[in-house]
């Protein structure tokens, strides 16, 4: 793993606390998680006493549920539903408005938001939904100006998994459970009585910038063996694990198999899945008009592949069946991503499995069509 | 420098300068630029367009690319939005996104026959690609258009197919499923007038828009009177809600049909069109 001996420093609970404060000065809106509702969510907090402090979460197949640690551990859990997406390519996104004005018509252009965003917590699968999120929203010909705007000034602290959930593959799709690129600060939890102290690590100058304004001191090499015991320990107890060897070839020579039509008798086509996907991008728009109809407007918001009308077209949906609706969902992101950005559309994050209300497992589905492929 | 060259989900707004009805439902409006120079468009290529309040629609040039100043689009009304938008009378205001997508491949057309296969309002995309064909006649081989519609009152720009028949070299042939009224022409599908067609298979190229059925039999058909997958191209249809390809809906396979189309090559076409609901 990453953690090198000779820049590792060691920041207590304390020091984190007042690297909150240090990046509230510095302007920015610090988002992270929190306990909220029965779940662990992402929300704005501007101290450590808002962080899950003591708790972790059991999952599995359409199940999730807080646990008391028996420690103070502030990350002591894995994912819950929420993710950075909803900050970075928020539910929803005014575009722009229309006034009608006598003979004119003027379009007045929604400005980007300002405000840079520090995200506390981001786990290694998280990273790499970043990473893959900012390859779907910026890398074609035009890219997302509100994307671009909030990406631009995002800052990051990293936390690597100490804990493995139980529907986790992040070692399976090659992206964790250590992080290992695209943080300003990186922290590994250590064990301990009483509130924990972090073996930190800086990725970027921004990021060393910061650490001026609190107290740490450099990490022992014991220190830093510990934290690295135990994100291998975490790589070690993954939960579940996705057979990827040449996925999207097994998956786009098996349109067809009578799997979809069994998965498809399960599925309830809600959507659950892509909405707390962290990579999953699809919108639509809204228009709406005052009563007058000289004002209108029109919004972006999150859209799911599930919905029947996501496929409109004149005359109906393309894809009627719950059958062709999970296919499509599940061959875009295992197969047909690679061709689109040229990687996987999954982190093996495993919300899409917790949050499912009938417990579908992708890496069940995965497996299942394996089993039987014809070749 | 119009809004939408700093983002492209913002359009600029456009007044209908002219509207026409071309059949039942369906209407040709054409735009008005004002003194805004437009951007160019390649036969084949789309704009969304939006009826302020209601909702937007991709909908393909009908017009004259030499001509990018005068914005012609050929609308049938089916949904809110459409109807809408074929609502519009002279002076109405509308926003426009575009151009986007592929266009048709026009410079893999010299020296060659050009077959234009046609569905109902299919010939509206292709009409462009006519433009530019009829305009520099002499570069191309035979150019051969088989037009298929539902019934004769549905025949789409009837005075200038007319006169294009005139042309020589020129070769249309137009097809009806059912005619109540007195009909001289063909009835049946328009795959069946490719056998009519003369062409040489080995230096053809071919375009086809229409029913997504009826262009899957028209490039099987071709391709079995000796025309290369390589060289017929289609133009797909599908929901699109942004048209740069990131809103995720136009999905066909690993394609995205507002980006990687809408026209597109028969042979990244041919497995995917066999899937039914992909």
């Amino acid at each position: 793993m990453s953690l090198e001996p000779q820049s590792a420093q060691l920041l207590t609970s304390e020091g984190l606390d007042q690297l909150l404060k240090a990046l509230r000065r510095g302007g920015y809106r610090t988002v992270g998680p929190t306990v909220r509702e029965g779940v662990i969510a992402y929300e704005d907090i501007d101290s450590v006493e808002h962080l899950p402090r003591g708790w972790t979460e059991e999952q599995s197949g359409g199940h999730y549920r807080l646990r008391r640690r028996e420690d103070d551990a502030l990350f002591g859990y894995a994912v819950g539903p929420h993710s950075w997406k909803a900050f970075l390519h928020p539910p929803r996104q005014r575009l722009w408005r229309a006034r009608g004005d006598g003979d004119t018509v003027q379009i007045e252009r929604e400005s980007p938001d300002r405000q840079p965003l520090a995200l506390i917590g981001v786990r290694a699968c998280e990273l790499q939904a970043v990473a893959i999120q900012d390859k779907v929203l910026l890398g074609g010909a035009y890219g997302d100006p509100h994307y671009r705007a909030r990406r631009a000034d995002t800052f990051i602290v990293a936390v690597n998994c100490t804990v493995a959930g139980g529907t986790c593959f992040c070692v399976s799709m090659d992206c964790g459970p250590n992080v290992a690129t695209g943080f300003d600060l990186a922290l590994t939890e250590l064990a301990a009585a009483g509130l924990p102290a972090f073996v930190l690590q800086s990725g970027t100058p921004a990021g060393r910038k910061v650490l001026e304004e609190i107290p740490h001191r450099p990490a022992t090499e014991s220190e830093i063996a510990a934290a690295r015991a135990r994100v291998q320990q975490t790589a070690q107890h993954m939960g579940r694990q996705m057979p990827v060897e040449s996925l999207p070839q097994l998956l786009l020579r098996n349109l067809e198999h009578p799997r979809w039509r069994e998965v498809a008798d399960r599925c309830l086509a809600c959507g659950n899945c892509t909405m707390v996907c962290p990579t999953c991008f699809c919108t639509t728009v809204e228009d709406s008009s005052d009563l007058s109809g000289q004002e209108t407007s029109r919004t972006q918001r999150w859209d799911s592949c599930f919905a029947v009308d996501f496929a409109y077209l004149h005359g109906g949906s393309v894809r009627q069946s719950a059958r062709a609706r999970y296919r499509q969902w599940m061959t875009h992101k295992l197969a047909t991503w690679h061709l689109q950005f040229g990687s996987s559309g999954c982190v093996g994050c495993g919300r899409c499995i917790t949050w499912c209300p009938v417990g579908i497992d992708i890496t069940e589905e995965v497996n299942a069509i394996r089993a039987s492929d014809p070749g | 420098m119009h809004e939408s060259a700093t983002d492209p989900m913002v359009p600029r707004v456009l007044r209908v300068r002219s509207r026409r009805r071309d059949g039942p439902q369906v209407w040709t409006l054409e735009l008005d630029a004002g003194a805004r120079e437009q951007p160019g468009f390649a036969a084949g290529q789309f704009n969304m367009l939006a009826a302020f309040g209601v909702g937007e629609v991709p909908i393909s040039f009908s017009g004259d690319p030499a001509r990018p100043q005068r914005i012609v689009h050929t609308i049938r009304a089916v949904g809110a939005v459409s109807s809408a938008l074929t609502r519009l009378g002279a002076g109405a205001a509308l926003a426009v996104r575009g151009p986007f997508g592929t266009g048709w491949p026009m410079s893999e057309a010299a020296g060659r026959d050009v077959v234009l296969v046609a569905g109902g309002l299919g010939l509206a995309p292709l009409r462009p690609a006519l433009y530019q064909l009829l305009a520099e006649r002499a570069r191309y081989g035979r150019i051969t258009l088989l037009y298929g519609t539902r019934s004769p009152k549905e025949i789409l720009f009837r005075r200038e197919i007319d006169s294009w028949r005139k042309l020589t070299g020129v070769m249309i042939e137009v097809t009806v499923d059912h005619a109540l009224q007195p009909w001289h022409g063909h009835v049946g599908v328009v795959t069946a007038l490719i056998s009519r067609a003369r062409f040489d298979p080995g230096r053809t190229l071919a375009l086809i828009c229409g029913p997504e059925i009826m262009m899957r039999f028209a490039a099987e058909a071709l391709g079995t009177a000796g025309v290369a997958s390589e060289a017929i191209y289609l133009s797909l249809e599908r929901s699109m809600k942004c048209g740069i390809g990131s809103c995720g809906h136009c999905q066909f396979g690993g394609l995205f049909i507002c980006r990687d189309g809408p026209v597109i090559r028969y042979d990244r076409l041919r497995e995917p069109l066999r899937v039914r609901e992909l």
